[in-house]
């Protein structure tokens, strides 16, 4: 089954924004919603996703799936996100290349996985009984990460094309995850860019970052850095169509001003494909 | 080391935090471990937060974070939802105060509210709808979000102080038990304290118990007009405030 295709410009949809994503007609393409807060029985959330749903496309983005997890992944959690994508039936759905469950215990982040044979085959098989328990492909995404394990034995990179070689899965590249992990591992952002498969890229994500003690961090608190707009300018003039959306989860400022911030977007995104 | 094992390590970090559990981990690594356990408490801690603001308020933030990170330390999360790590937190709470069960009350309030808040849709029944029932056979079907909540202290009172930013009352244990029903209503949490006697028959409601029997019962307990009349008008708060399921069954 091909990957579907799209081309545009989104945000990510919070509760500070609900109001006037539903009583005004907001300038965006689509909008993306994290799945786990919709993954419930009913009630204001999902009546809120659908009034928004008949009014963007949606793309569910996970952080739950626990794809690299050696034991397996959560029944109910597939069940609940199949009956959450068959209803809204979203542009994407997508989670992240981590891991965040282990026998009687289950993290709220997202941990790094090793880069080895095993971890290779864990994901790989766990991927695809996902996409098999959803009936569709899935989009996985680059972590960014604050350590890396003496187990690892390729790169980050060639883990994700040999994942997505042997799944089938589409990638979400964020760019603001990519240079967070070159900063903070001494990595080359445009050779971890030359080496993925950019022709199963089908969405971007922008988002800021903080500087830590010692490491930077993926907060999602602030502005697109300037860094991070250089390399989404490289990265656009490499993909295909794709669907680029800014994320926002903390600090979160008016509307207006992610909606600029996505015009900066767009504007990245046609001087470097114009050139 | 296999991927289960090291896997195995790392939830023993973010679990306990302790310089046994990192020094599997290389020495490159130690900056990383840090930032992993800092959001992985972080999250729980945020969760406890958002879920229970009126518990935040009533213990005051330093001791709220305290109780949280008691919890934390002691409860590992295993859900896939965040949101279910909230539902240990009033249990935790009532280990932690155990001179002063408001505070554990007044958190398994809230914890009711929020599970109210996302739980099943249901089409309450309709006013109009009434005249058409047949209520010699009917069977109630309370709407999915419905429940029973029995309390001993005023936790209640304070919850409502709290969020109509009224004077807070003292914290006290009510003569008796009394029972607090929740329910769903147009995308809001509600919740009222029941008399006894209402608490009793919704109790049974809940149950599967018929109409026509407790009228019937009323009407022997209070005699036949006063079962009547107030059978009637529980009957038509209940319907009023959406809590009777559009499917009455006969």
């Amino acid at each position: 089954m091909p990957l579907p295709t799209f081309s545009g410009f989104g945000l990510g949809l919070r509760k500070p924004h609900y109001a006037e994503f539903l009583e005004t007609a907001v300038p965006v393409d689509f909008v993306e919603v994290i799945s786990e807060n919709f993954m419930v029985a009913g009630g204001r959330p999902r009546h809120i996703l659908r009034q928004v749903r008949e009014r963007h496309p949606v793309a569910l983005h996970g952080v739950s799936l626990s794809v690299g997890s050696a034991h397996g992944l959560d029944p109910d959690y597939l069940t609940r996100l199949r009956a959450l994508a068959d209803e809204i039936e979203p542009l994407f759905v997508s989670d992240h290349l981590s891991w965040s469950r282990a026998p009687g215990f289950n993290s709220h982040d997202l941990l790094p996985l090793p880069y080895n044979a095993e971890a290779l085959e864990t994901v790989c098989v766990n991927l695809a009984r996902a996409q098999d328990a959803l009936g569709r492909q899935l989009l996985m995404e680059n972590p960014s990460s604050y350590m890396t394990y003496p187990q690892s034995d390729m790169s980050e990179w060639e883990f994700l094309r040999t994942v997505a070689d042997r799944t089938g899965c589409g990638l979400l590249l964020d760019v603001n995850n990519i240079h967070v992990s070159a900063i903070n591992h001494g990595l080359d952002p445009i050779a971890y860019v030359a080496g993925l498969p950019l022709d199963r890229v089908r969405q971007i994500h922008l988002a800021g970052h903080s500087q830590g003690e010692t490491l930077l961090i993926d907060t999602h608190d602030q502005p697109v850095a300037p860094a991070v707009w250089a390399l989404f300018a490289h990265v656009m003039a490499l993909v295909g169509p794709v669907a680029v959306m800014i994320e926002r989860d903390d600090n979160i400022p008016p509307l207006a001003e992610l909606l600029a911030e996505l015009d900066q977007a767009r504007a990245f995104a046609s001087r470097r494909m114009a050139a | 080391m296999t991927l289960g094992t090291l896997q195995a390590d790392f939830r023993d970090w973010l679990a306990t935090g302790s310089d046994r559990a990192a020094a599997r981990f290389a020495p490159d690594a130690q900056a990383g471990l840090l930032v992993y356990q800092n959001n992985h408490r972080a999250a729980l801690l945020d969760c406890l937060a958002e879920s229970f603001p009126n518990t935040e308020k009533w213990l005051g933030s330093e001791n709220f974070h305290a109780c949280a990170a008691f919890h934390i330390d002691t409860c590992a999360p295993d859900s896939w939802s965040l949101d279910h790590y909230a539902e240990s937190f009033p249990k935790s709470l009532a280990v932690q105060w155990p001179d002063d069960p408001a505070v554990a009350e007044l958190a398994a309030l809230e914890l009711g509210l929020a599970e109210t808040f996302v739980g099943h849709d249901a089409a309450p029944l309709q006013v109009a709808a009434l005249g058409s029932i047949d209520w010699d056979r009917a069977m109630l079907k309370w709407v999915p979000t419905a429940r029973l909540l029995p309390l001993r202290t005023n936790a209640p009172a304070i919850w409502s102080a709290h969020t109509s930013a009224q004077d807070i009352p003292m914290p006290c244990l009510m003569p008796q038990v009394t029972t607090v029903l929740i329910w769903r209503q147009a995308h809001i949490a509600c919740f009222r304290t029941l008399d006894s006697l209402e608490s009793e028959f919704a109790r049974r409601l809940l149950d599967g118990m018929r109409f026509d029997a407790l009228c019937r019962e009323l009407a022997c307990a209070l005699g036949e007009a006063e079962g009547v009349r107030t059978a009637g008008g529980w009957l038509g708060r209940w319907v009023a405030d959406g809590l009777v399921d559009h499917s009455v069954a006969a």
